[in-house]
């Protein structure tokens, strides 16, 4: 099969393509080539350089040197607009649907089927969007919301929306990062039969095991740089995960024995609401003891979220408390508990945890501007904050051109180990820790493992809270399991397999059991 | 990342400081030299109107004498300078605002309310020593502003109450107010119209040439101040944080209620120094029917100087030059003084539509306007 397509002349070249930002080589000379009718995985640490290309085939950026050719003819792509003319497609990782309006309104947005000159022909466009649906296997209703359908739903949409304007070729940047295991494999079936059907398909990720699977074909880039092709059945995840960072690295991380101390947090009877006022997190009672991580596992939106608000002072308890080394801390605010030996990494680093807008050096002090030594009195120091600045960076491995960027200039991956790096530095107690590698790469989910161990070897006690489960078995002494608002088992975190936490956070009940299982 | 040399020309153009000054002042400058290309073509216009045919010299003629009586002579600089200075304090008021998400469009409130407390108090120490009269009086002024700022800004912290709409109501409650105690309590006896006494001793002393008083000090004073407020101060970064993200405000330990009243005071207070200096410097009185636009001239000082001191206070000079030069025009070239309410119209029209001015100068430099932003957010009714 791999021979067969080979033969095929390929549907998009791209040739030598360079791109320059201040300071960095985004792209360097770098060559795709797309066949028709192929998956073609690109796969790369945050910031290698996928974006950048992918930006650059749909114009979204113009390369400051190299050539595109569709069907071995060379094109000029400057805008988006001249990409879909061409039959390109791209389906953003944050999707770019009006959550208003219905999949039908949607999908004609800009491309409206018209009756006559002034009205739009829905009941053509509903004809050909549930056609179109059926054609790649599912059934949609063209007269649904958006803002009421499953994030899987509202990907197919945008798949929708890109075949109603004749893509060939498709691009997915990170299609799986918002979707539970059971949609990335309907979503994995979809693109089988576009692939099937001659459409070609550029796939980014960085996660090993979804590439291995879907893709015909794995380009991998490395600072910009093609370093290798693969083909998934001559490789594996080891050999990608070198490739990919550059040199060996550890996918699982060894965590060690665990030597719990005193408890550093204990939490008891804690209820909250969330902003529409429901009960969200229904009597939890927690304890972390110093030197051991406590992993919450669950599937997202089980109270997570407000348990670890309540915890680290965003939003106020209705009831029960929070003791932290022996002090009532309940219902304290987020700078009484940071200055009594707390911190926290968020899990929405775009909301909570950093000002985008902001020089990265701002960042790193974010919590801790206003005292010395980056703080007299109301002055602030700019020559410490500057000094800190810079040895965060050195020591946490940020890689950016300098420390006065704006944060929204690194890539995620290095934002998130900036929060790390100031929230792991600020000597903390008690460590709370939110997804603290939702979208990054094995690079710097590595990176952040193996800071977090070594804080729980230091005597930092440490709560996890994480929808990956493989985070949670890898790094967790104990395993709490959320469900619907209640921790429903507490594991060993040696001895867990992941059928069991995984059932339980389905299910919230364990195998055969008839009646709830208890913490 | 691969740091890479890149040509060290455009590395300087793109990093260095001069290439910071082109992201941050190209479209401002080029917005201002496109409303001045067509207010030309409207002068043009008018003159159809006017003569019944194209005279194209007129704008030469019209500008030419614009120049002349903005910059053409010490007196004419003086003369700018004196304009300029209200639009100062007032554009770092709505500045500081628009730094902390908040859009004050109270300003006409809030320096009426000054101009009066300072016209009152300067008159009841006309004949106490100048110093204390004049220190008493601006302070009079610097508080009624900064109370007008105040509740506005308890009242959105407090219960969400959007400042845009509680600032446009407080403008006219103070549009009353300063009737009820200018005709009641500071009417001075004697005059045929109602009026506040005469200041005596609160006057502020000339400091330059024939009319440029003490006030321009505290204007030219205010701007490094309220620099170093915003970028070298804690309280600065945290009024500067709440504007950008009160989320992560928030989580890093700010308060983003006591932020919101102190940021609303602060400007309040920036207005009432306008309004006292005013009163206590050129006019020397106060009535009930004082006619200012200061309250929307310095949204558009603030929008030209994109927030920041010092572009503020070239803006206020811009605003300042056309308003000194409009009188000399109107002579010379017949065109009506209420042409710079239209530069100043078509200056905000072309920084609001950003995108065609860098598609016409090929700007390929960062970023739109964010002040613009919290403009249009609370027009849209965004509460946050």
């Amino acid at each position: 099969m791999v021979d067969a397509v080979t033969e095929v002349s390929p549907v998009l070249t791209m040739r030598g393509i360079i791109k320059r930002y201040p300071g960095v080589l985004a792209n360097d000379a770098i060559d795709l080539d797309l066949r028709p009718g192929e998956i073609h995985a690109l796969l790369g640490e945050n910031g290698a350089g996928k974006s950048t290309l992918m930006n650059i085939l749909y114009g979204l950026a113009v390369p400051d040197e190299g050539s595109i050719l569709i069907d071995g003819r060379p094109v000029d792509i400057l805008s988006p607009h001249d990409a879909i003319d061409r039959g390109i497609s791209m389906v953003h990782q944050h999707f770019m649907l009006v959550p208003v309006l219905t999949v039908a309104e949607n999908i004609l947005l800009g491309e409206e089927t018209m009756a006559n000159p002034v009205f739009i022909d829905r009941n053509e466009a509903r004809r050909r969007i549930v056609a179109l649906g059926r054609q790649f296997g599912f059934e949609i209703d063209p007269d649904a919301r958006i803002e009421s359908l499953s994030v899987g739903w509202q990907q197919r949409v945008e798949i929708l929306k890109a075949l109603y304007r004749k893509a060939r070729i498709l691009v997915l940047d990170e299609p799986t990062a918002v979707l539970t295991p059971q949609e990335t494999e309907e979503i994995f079936a979809v693109l089988r039969r576009l692939a099937a059907e001659g459409h070609s398909i550029i796939f980014i990720s960085h996660k090993l095991y979804e590439v291995l699977e879907i893709a015909d074909r794995i380009t991998v880039i490395r600072r910009g740089r093609v370093v290798g092709e693969r083909i998934p059945s001559q490789t594996n995840e080891e050999d990608l995960a070198e490739l990919m960072v550059g040199r060996n690295v550890q996918l699982t991380v060894d965590r060690g024995e665990s030597h719990p101390a005193d408890v550093v947090l204990s939490v008891r009877g804690l209820r909250a609401k969330d902003g529409r006022g429901r009960e969200v997190v229904r009597g939890i009672d927690l304890d972390v003891r110093a030197g051991e991580t406590l992993g919450i596992a669950g599937v997202a939106g089980n109270g997570q979220d407000e348990l670890v608000e309540v915890l680290t002072g965003l939003r106020k308890p209705s009831a029960g408390s929070v003791t932290m080394i022996g002090t009532d801390v309940t219902g304290w605010s987020p700078r009484r508990l940071y200055e009594s030996g707390l911190a926290h990494v968020p899990g929405d680093r775009h909301r909570w945890a950093m000002i985008m807008s902001f020089p990265l050096e701002d960042n790193l002090v974010l919590t801790s501007y206003y005292r010395p030594p980056f703080a007299r009195g109301l002055v602030r120091q700019d020559g410490a904050i500057d000094a800190w600045a810079k040895e965060l960076i050195e020591r946490f491995d940020i890689r950016t051109p300098s420390a006065t960027v704006a944060a929204d200039t690194l890539s995620g991956g290095n934002q998130q180990k900036a929060v790390v790096a100031r929230e792991f530095s600020s000597q903390p107690k008690m460590l709370v820790l939110d997804q603290p590698t939702r979208g990054l790469d094995v690079g710097s989910i590595e990176f952040i493992h193996n800071r977090a161990i070594e804080m729980r070897d230091a005597g930092a006690g440490i709560l996890l809270v994480s929808a990956e489960l493989d985070e949670v078995l890898e790094l967790s002494d104990r395993i709490a399991v959320m469900y619907r608002g209640e921790l429903v088992a507490t594991l060993d975190g040696r001895g867990a397999n992941k059928e069991e936490v995984g059932l339980l956070m389905a299910t919230g009940r364990r195998g055969q059991e008839p009646d709830k299982a208890v913490s | 990342m691969t740091v890479v040399d890149d040509r060290p020309a455009e590395r300087f153009w793109r990093r260095g400081r001069l290439g910071q000054l082109f992201a941050i002042g190209a479209v401002p400058v080029a917005s201002v030299f496109l409303a001045l290309v067509v207010a030309a073509l409207i002068i043009l216009a008018s003159s159809v109107v006017t003569t019944g045919s194209i005279d194209l010299a007129l704008p030469f003629v019209a500008y030419g004498a614009l120049l002349q009586g903005s910059i053409g002579s010490v007196s004419a600089i003086l003369n700018t300078i004196l304009q300029a200075t209200p639009l100062v304090l007032g554009g770092l008021a709505v500045g500081i605002g628009f730094k902390a998400g908040l859009f004050n469009i109270g300003g006409l409130g809030q320096f009426l309310l000054a101009a009066t407390a300072a016209a009152g108090v300067g008159a009841a120490l006309a004949t106490a020593p100048a110093p204390i009269a004049i220190v008493a009086a601006l302070l009079a002024g610097m508080a009624a502003g900064a109370a007008w700022g105040w509740i506005p800004g308890a009242l959105k912290a407090w219960s969400g109450a959007h400042e845009v709409v509680t600032t446009i109501m407080l403008n006219s409650i103070a549009a009353a107010l300063i009737g009820f105690i200018i005709l009641g309590p500071l009417l001075a006896p004697g005059y045929s119209f109602g009026r506040t006494a005469d200041l005596g001793n609160s006057v502020l002393p000339i400091v330059l040439g024939t009319n440029v008083h003490l006030g321009v000090i505290l204007a030219v004073i205010a701007v490094p101040v309220v620099w170093w407020l915003l970028y070298k101060s804690t309280l600065g970064f945290e009024i500067r944080s709440v504007g950008a993200n009160p989320s992560a405000a928030r989580y890093a330990g700010m308060r983003p209620r006591f932020l919101i009243m102190l940021t609303m005071t602060l400007s309040g207070l920036l207005f009432g120094i306008a309004g006292a200096i005013e009163i206590l410097g050129v006019s020397h009185f106060m009535t009930p029917s004082y006619g200012t636009a200061i309250g929307f001239d310095a949204i558009a000082v603030a929008l030209l100087g994109r927030s920041h001191p010092f572009g503020i206070a070239a803006a206020a000079l811009l605003f300042g030059a056309l308003r000194a030069g409009a009188g000399l025009m109107q002579v010379v070239a017949g065109i009506p003084v209420e042409i710079i309410d239209v530069i100043q119209a078509i200056i905000l029209l072309f920084l609001a539509a950003d995108i065609v001015v860098r598609h016409l100068f090929r700007i390929r430099a960062a970023g739109g306007i964010a002040d613009l932003k919290t403009v249009t957010s609370s027009y849209g009714g965004r509460a946050s």
